[in-house]
C-alpha cells in the first residue's frame, strides 16, 4: 500500500527533518517537505506538523504559525477525513488552529524538559491501535509549553467521547513523576472529535532507531498503516 | 492613536512565573508581597481619524483573531 505523507516546515520547526526521515523510514510511500507560504498541498495520507519553535515562539507558541499561508489547505486535509499529526510545536498549532481543545501553557515547574517520560494510550484511534491498553511506551519530550490546560467542560467532552489519546504515566525511572509538566488529567495528546487529528508533546520521531533510547515511537505509524 | 492591551491568564490558571517573583520578593525582604501574577502589554498605533466603534471592532477583532488567546487569556484595552 503507498502510502503518501508531507511535513510541513515552518521558520523555527527544528525537528522537520526528524519527522522527514522517520516517515521515509516507516512508510514505502512518498514523503514530501513542504514550506509554509505554500497555498497548497498534493493529496497525502498523512500530513506531520513538527516540533520546534516557530516563529521563536512569539505571542504564544503556534500563534504565528496558525496563521500561516498553509493552514487553510491543511483545515482543508483535515475536514477529508485524512491524518494529521501535530507533535509538540506541530501540538500547540493544533490548538491555536482551533483543530483541537485546549491549550498548551507553560510548564507548571517552569523548567525546560527534556528527556524521556511514560505514556500510555487512554482512549483507541487510528493512531494507537496496535498499542496494547496499559502498555507503557518511552518516547522524549522536549518543551516548555507542555502543560495542557482546557475547561471542565471540555475536558467531559474528551473523557465522555474518548479524545485522550495519549496519558503520561509513571515508568521505569525512580524519578519520573507521573504528570511531568502539569497537564491537566495527565494528558499527554488528544485528537479531535473525527479522530483522525492527533496532537501530542512527546516526540515519536526521536524513538524509532536502534541507536535512539526507544524504539517505542514506531508504533504509531505502524498503527496507521496497519 | 496610541492604544495598550493588557493581556493575562484568567484567574482560574496557575501562573507560575508571577509565583516565582513573589518567592524572590519575599526573599527581598518584601514580606507583604503576596499574589503576584504577570502579563503581557501590547501596545499599537490606530490612526486618528476612526471613530470610538471602529476602534473597538479593530482591537477586538485582533484580539480575537491574534493577540489573545480566549480559551487561557482575558484582555482589557487601557485608557
Amino acid at each position: 500500500m503507498s502510502f503518501k505523507s508531507a511535513v510541513i516546515t515552518f521558520p523555527g520547526s527544528n525537528c522537520d527533518r526528524d519527522a522527514l526521515t522517520y516517515l521515509k523510514d516507516l512508510t514505502e510511500g512518498e514523503v514530501l517537505n513542504i514550506w509554509h507560504e505554500e497555498t497548497s498541498i498534493p493529496s497525502v495520507d498523512l500530513i506531520i506538523l513538527p516540533g520546534g519553535f516557530s516563529f521563536g515562539d512569539y505571542l504564544r507558541s503556534g500563534a504565528m504559525a496558525s496563521k500561516s499561508k498553509i493552514i487553510p489547505e491543511i483545515i482543508k486535509h483535515a475536514e477529508t477525513g485524512k491524518f494529521l499529526l501535530g507533535i509538540c510545536n506541530g501540538f500547540q498549532i493544533l490548538t491555536e488552529i482551533g483543530l483541537l481543545k485546549g491549550a498548551l501553557i507553560q510548564n507548571n515547574k517552569l523548567k525546560f524538559l527534556g528527556k524521556n517520560c511514560f505514556i500510555r494510550k487512554r482512549h483507541e484511534n487510528k493512531f494507537n491501535k496496535i498499542i496494547k491498553q496499559g502498555q507503557v511506551l518511552k518516547i522524549p519530550v522536549a518543551h516548555n509549553e507542555g502543560n495542557f490546560y482546557c475547561s471542565n467542560e471540555d475536558l467531559k467532552i474528551l473523557n465522555d467521547e474518548g479524545l485522550i489519546a495519549f496519558e503520561y504515566c509513571k515508568g521505569s525511572f525512580s524519578n519520573c513523576d507521573e504528570n511531568i509538566n502539569g497537564s491537566v488529567n495527565n494528558i499527554a495528546g488528544i485528537t479531535n472529535e473525527k479522530k483522525n487529528v492527533l496532537g501530542m508533546m512527546p516526540h515519536p520521531e526521536r524513538a524509532y532507531q536502534s541507536f535512539h533510547s526507544s524504539i517505542d515511537g514506531k508504533s504509531i505509524i505502524e498503527s496507521l498503516l496497519s | 492613536m496610541r492604544i495598550k492591551i493588557l493581556v493575562r491568564l484568567k484567574k482560574q490558571i496557575l501562573e507560575p512565573q508571577g509565583k516565582v517573583i513573589e518567592k524572590s520578593l519575599n526573599n527581598l525582604g518584601f514580606e507583604g508581597i503576596k499574589n503576584i501574577r504577570q502579563g503581557k502589554l501590547i501596545e499599537l498605533d490606530l490612526p486618528d481619524n476612526i471613530n470610538q466603534q471602529e476602534k473597538d471592532n479593530i482591537i477586538s477583532s485582533a484580539c480575537k483573531k491574534l493577540l489573545v488567546n480566549e480559551i487561557i487569556e482575558e484582555y482589557e484595552v487601557l485608557g
